[in-house]
């Protein structure tokens, strides 16, 4: 089983250190961890330097992955392209990236296959330039599975999407993981569906790691004062899980204060 | 929504995407045949004019016709219409790979000034004799063509990686870089002798009645070598057009494939210049015919651009001898009336809608 472990992670941004000692436990093939905290905190700098895209200290400690650091899939946040291409065509295009022109039945039946499961075989002989922002995000999904991870990144894969679709790809996505041994890492700003769906939860915050561990060990008001800067409870529904009640903006606190510094 | 990925309505997509391969196959077969057609119309056309079967004939059996026949095609007309495929070719395929890496519709050789600079490379050869590179006499003019049009790409990649720089400003300097060498050839045209400025002049009128054997030979040879270059990062070029991080995320080493793409493409747009001169808007219409007949999957757009940047400087041959009967128009000319309203168009269509 294919596992990952980041070792005193860093990320340089030209010249200028961004991110700095990221050190994690290791997650296995199978697992969802969710990626969290505020904009531009480094949640995507994180991505691009597990994925290599990056320079930085540190280490990515993969074990178990047959593809290498091949096996790691990144899918960046959604941005529009207007590319004469169908919806089909940029599917394979993921997936025959460094290979030859040639198409198999075999790559045929895979991009087919994705297409049903996330329910988009009917955008796929539309342009890429012609979809909304929500079905984007799903083709961008299909792209990265059309890769076959075995470590998959996934940059706010659900914030253009409805909440149906939200629940959908986030509960597709760990059944995914669960079936096929994939370790998938979501960023991800709702924090109710981290808690919902991840089994364990990275916190970052200006840089740096502030917080690891299960989503209810992890999300606590402590932390929302102290990296949102707003009051909040957790309570739990009937089913158990978690959710995240709002009650106001907190005011600067001792903690928070260190996290900015 | 499935959690089961791999098993479900095979055939559907895989049916529909076959048949829009085959369709594309049969535009590539059909620009193919437009432009067979072209290049023996082209052939036929002249102060004498022959028959289609005449001109066939003479290129399949040169010993069954006439020897005046056999002179006037092989030795005259047929480098003259070869070239204008050749070069074609060659400007429309570094006008699609400018607008692939510049992610900008206004792209091409010609309008970025890339031609421009290479007749100012051309001119400096002509006029003064000055070698850029250390060459053989006979090769400095191709050879200052392309540096000076390598280091003006160069410029216009480095100003494009600028963060801020929009499709609009790489097209403005693209203009003052037009101006700017434009108005350095016509410097050189004032410094330099009667004699060499006979032979700067042409440069800055696209004719391709200097064609010759060996200047064919060179220019197949250049499209020939950067051919299969573009063949080989035909899915890496078609990823950039998703976007530089999506491009990046498939493991596209995006900044070293537009580097050399534009190396290759300054090559392109050189040699065709230091030997027919300069020659408007094929870069500019090629692509985007290819564009929009066979969208932009490379391992079609590449051939398909090729083949209508040829058929439409093949075709502008043919109508620069059937214009003005008896005379030839300069073929920048005949270019230029097709590409300036394409031009336009472009600009006013919203280019950013339909790109």
């Amino acid at each position: 089983m294919v596992t990952i472990r980041l070792d005193g992670l860093g990320a340089f941004h030209g010249a200028r250190l961004v991110l700095s000692d990221v050190s994690t436990p290791i997650f296995r093939g199978g697992e969802v961890v969710a990626v969290i905290g505020p904009n531009a905190a480094g949640k995507s700098t994180l991505f691009k330097r597990i994925a290599g895209l990056l320079k930085g200290p540190g280490r990515v400690c993969l074990e178990g992955a047959l593809k290498g650091p091949d096996g790691i899939c990144y899918m960046p946040q959604d941005t529009a392209a207007n590319a004469v291409l169908t919806v089909y065509e940029s599917i394979l295009l993921a997936r025959k990236q460094g290979s030859a022109w040639s198409v198999s039945d075999g790559d045929l039946a895979l991009i087919d296959g994705i297409l049903a499961a996330l329910s988009i075989s009917d955008l796929a002989f539309r342009n890429v330039g012609e979809l909304s922002g929500g079905q984007r995000q799903v083709v961008s999904i299909a792209q990265t599975l059309a890769r076959e991870p075995e470590i998959l990144l996934m940059d706010e894969p659900t914030s253009a999407l409805d909440l149906h679709r939200q629940v959908e790809v986030l509960s597709f996505m760990r059944g995914l993981a669960r079936k096929h041994g994939i370790a998938v890492l979501i960023a991800i700003h709702d924090l109710n569906q981290a808690l919902r769906f991840a089994d364990k939860c990275i916190v970052i915050a200006e840089g740096r790691m502030v917080a690891c561990g299960t989503p209810e060990e992890v999300v606590t008001p402590a932390l929302l004062r102290d990296v949102y800067r707003v009051e909040a409870r957790i309570e739990r529904c009937s089913r158990g899980i978690g959710h995240v009640m709002v009650d106001g903006v907190a005011a600067e606190t001792a903690a928070a204060a260190s996290i900015a510094a | 929504m499935s959690s089961e990925p791999a098993a479900l309505s095979a055939k559907h997509g895989r049916g529909l995407y076959r048949a829009l391969v085959l369709r594309k196959q049969l535009i590539l077969a059909g620009l193919a045949v437009a432009l067979l057609l072209s290049l023996c119309i082209d052939l036929a056309l002249g102060p004498a004019s022959y028959s289609l079967d005449q001109v066939v004939l003479a290129l399949v059996s040169p010993g069954s016709v006439p020897l005046q026949v056999r002179v006037v095609l092989w030795d005259i007309r047929l480098p003259i219409a070869l070239m204008a495929v050749v070069v074609g070719a060659a400007l429309s395929v570094a006008g699609a790979q400018m607008q692939t890496i510049l992610n900008n519709p206004l792209a091409s050789p010609f309008t970025l000034g890339i031609s421009a600079a290479a007749s100012f490379g051309a001119a400096l050869a002509l006029a003064f004799g000055v070698a850029l590179i250390p060459a053989a006499i006979e090769y400095i003019v191709p050879l200052n063509a392309f540096v000076v049009a390598m280091l003006t790409a160069l410029a216009i990649h480095l100003l494009s990686l600028k963060r801020g720089v929009t499709v609009e400003t790489i097209v403005l300097l693209g203009i003052a870089l037009v101006f700017t060498f434009n108005a350095l050839v016509s410097l050189v045209q004032y410094l330099s002798s009667e004699q060499a400025l006979a032979a700067v002049v042409f440069w800055t009128m696209g004719s391709l009645t200097k064609a010759t054997w060996p200047k064919l030979i060179i220019t197949s040879l250049i499209l020939l070598a950067t051919l299969p270059i573009f063949v080989r990062r035909a899915w890496a070029l078609t990823a950039l057009r998703l976007g530089e991080d999506k491009a990046a995320s498939f493991g596209v080493k995006v900044a070293r494939l537009r580097l050399e793409t534009m190396m290759m493409v300054s090559l392109l747009a050189a040699i065709p210049v230091a030997f027919v001169g300069t020659i408007g808007f094929i870069g500019l219409v090629g692509p985007h015919i290819a564009r929009m007949l066979i969208g932009e999957d490379q391992r079609f757009f590449l051939p398909a651009s090729a083949l209508s940047g040829a058929l439409i400087l093949s075709a502008s041959s043919v109508a620069s001898k059937s214009l003005v009967p008896g005379t030839i128009f300069p073929i920048g000319i005949v270019t230029s009336l097709i590409g300036i309203p394409f031009f336009i168009s472009l600009i006013l269509s919203n280019v950013r809608r339909s790109w």
